[in-house]
């Protein structure tokens, strides 16, 4: 027996308060305690990246990460991605890109490619494509996805104009 | 695969993660830092700790300084933190480029420094960036401290001269001057994977000739070393294709990889030739 933890999580702004294993990962803690089962769960050894979420901002593969540990962090998932029924402008722009075909991976590189838009909007070629390259994508090919990022930082852009402009 | 039950520990300082440590390492308790190669480990059954002791919400092991010409690394100074950001002249350049083969992007804001060295991956870059460098570890337990020398801390695939109840609390780098120039290559089956091979030249050109060459080698030995065969060629000659397949060729003489396959010599080869082209500006 290795004792309960009574933690709680904030996950998209919300607290969440659950009793867990010390075992437990972040991502199986999100999925099956806070019922978010948008982030999902692929290799579970930190390969695939389907897991990927923010923490503090910044992109952690969830499977690497013990629930335990998380606690104070501020973190985000795909589910806070979308404001209502308004995608993000990656959101949208992995739809109108055709970045996704199955869909298992998306949520991981919608919250990995989420973390590059806001570190480096303006992120050089080589480096969009190594950052990518942590994830693992079996339908695309990736260069739709690569498109569909640089499609969300040029929305972005373009929105913020407008708002300087009204 | 799910980790094993375990025992969660979370000190606030450093006195009492070393108490935990000196009580629980004989029970098999070990250090949690940024887990990306334990957890991994735990996921496939392959490490099984009975208590893990997470340093993460230790205050100031987080601190990464450079003073007096010395970088000091604590132990939870994640891979991301590495870089010309952080660090002055051309070491900060060396850990940028370095940093840019450790994994992945959200392995790298996860994992730590004085993790990958306590691990003592052969692979691992930054160890033998510390192979290579001047580098010291500070050591520190209930029963004391101590200072290893980069050289000695290395004893083989995956072993350290780190005690079971010892916790690797500091590295120091020594920062390089402008005039110091450094190359880095690797060979790896894809971006982000382990090395294959890895080579890192750091020295300095003087009217035309190589001094004070450091060269080390990863992923082909069981742990990182310099190589003063090929170091002791380089010395005061002239930087040229020629000198570095001569002294590519003394170093692999000395080899003794981990498998009995030829190719990864020859990739040994290949990657010493290219580090020290991209240390001198001259082509391999």
């Amino acid at each position: 027996m290795s004792g309960l933890h009574d933690i709680v999580l904030t996950v998209n702004g919300e607290r969440h308060a659950v009793r867990v294993e010390a075992r437990r990962t972040l991502a199986d803690v999100i999925r099956e305690d806070c019922g978010l089962t948008g982030t999902h769960l692929g290799c579970e050894h930190g390969v695939c990246g389907a897991c990927t979420v923010l923490m503090d901002d910044q992109p952690v593969r969830a499977c690497l990460v013990f629930a335990v540990q998380a606690q104070g962090r501020a973190l985000r998932t795909v589910e806070g991605l979308a404001q209502g029924s308004r995608l993000s402008p990656l959101q949208q722009a992995f739809v109108d890109n055709h970045a996704l075909q199955c869909g298992y991976c998306t949520p991981g590189f919608l919250m990995l490619g989420t973390a590059i838009l806001e570190q480096d909007p303006a992120i050089g070629d080589e480096a969009l494509v190594d950052a990518l390259s942590s994830n693992i994508c079996r339908c695309t090919g990736y260069a739709n996805i690569a498109k569909a990022i640089r499609a969300a930082a040029a929305a972005m852009r373009a929105e913020t104009a407008a708002a300087e402009v009204a | 695969m799910k980790p094993a039950p375990f025992h969660y520990h979370a000190p606030g300082t450093e006195g009492e993660a070393l108490a935990l440590l000196a009580e629980l390492a004989p029970e098999e308790g070990r250090i949690l830092a940024g887990g990306q190669s334990l957890i991994p480990a735990m996921a496939l059954r392959v490490a099984r700790p009975a208590h893990l002791v997470d340093i993460g919400n230790v205050p100031g092991f987080d601190r990464l300084t450079s003073e007096d010409g010395i970088l000091r690394i604590r132990p939870c100074v994640r891979h991301a933190a590495l870089g010309t950001g952080t660090v002055p002249g051309p070491l900060g350049a060396l850990l940028e480029t370095m940093r840019g083969h450790v994994a992945h992007l959200p392995i790298r804001t996860r994992g730590t420094f004085c993790g990958s060295l306590a691990n003592a991956d052969p692979a691992s870059e930054w160890c033998l960036l510390a192979a290579t460098l001047g580098s010291s570890m500070l050591l520190r337990s209930v029963r004391g401290g101590r200072e290893v020398a980069g050289e000695a801390f290395f004893q083989g695939f995956m072993t350290t001269a780190l005690a079971p109840d010892e916790m690797l609390v500091e590295v120091r780098l020594p920062l390089l001057a402008e005039t110091v120039r450094t190359g880095f290559f690797e060979f790896s089956r894809r971006a982000g994977d382990f090395a294959q091979a890895a080579a890192l030249a750091v020295l300095e050109l003087r009217h035309g000739a190589i001094v004070a060459p450091r060269l080390g080698l990863g992923a082909v030995e069981d742990r990182p070393r310099r190589l003063p065969e090929a170091e002791m060629m380089l010395e005061g000659r002239a930087p040229s294709a020629a000198l570095f397949r001569e002294a590519a060729a003394a170093a692999r003489a000395g080899l003794l990889p981990m498998d009995e396959d030829s190719y990864r010599l020859d990739l040994a080869e290949t990657a010493i030739r290219r580090a020290l082209s991209a240390a001198t500006g001259v082509p391999e």
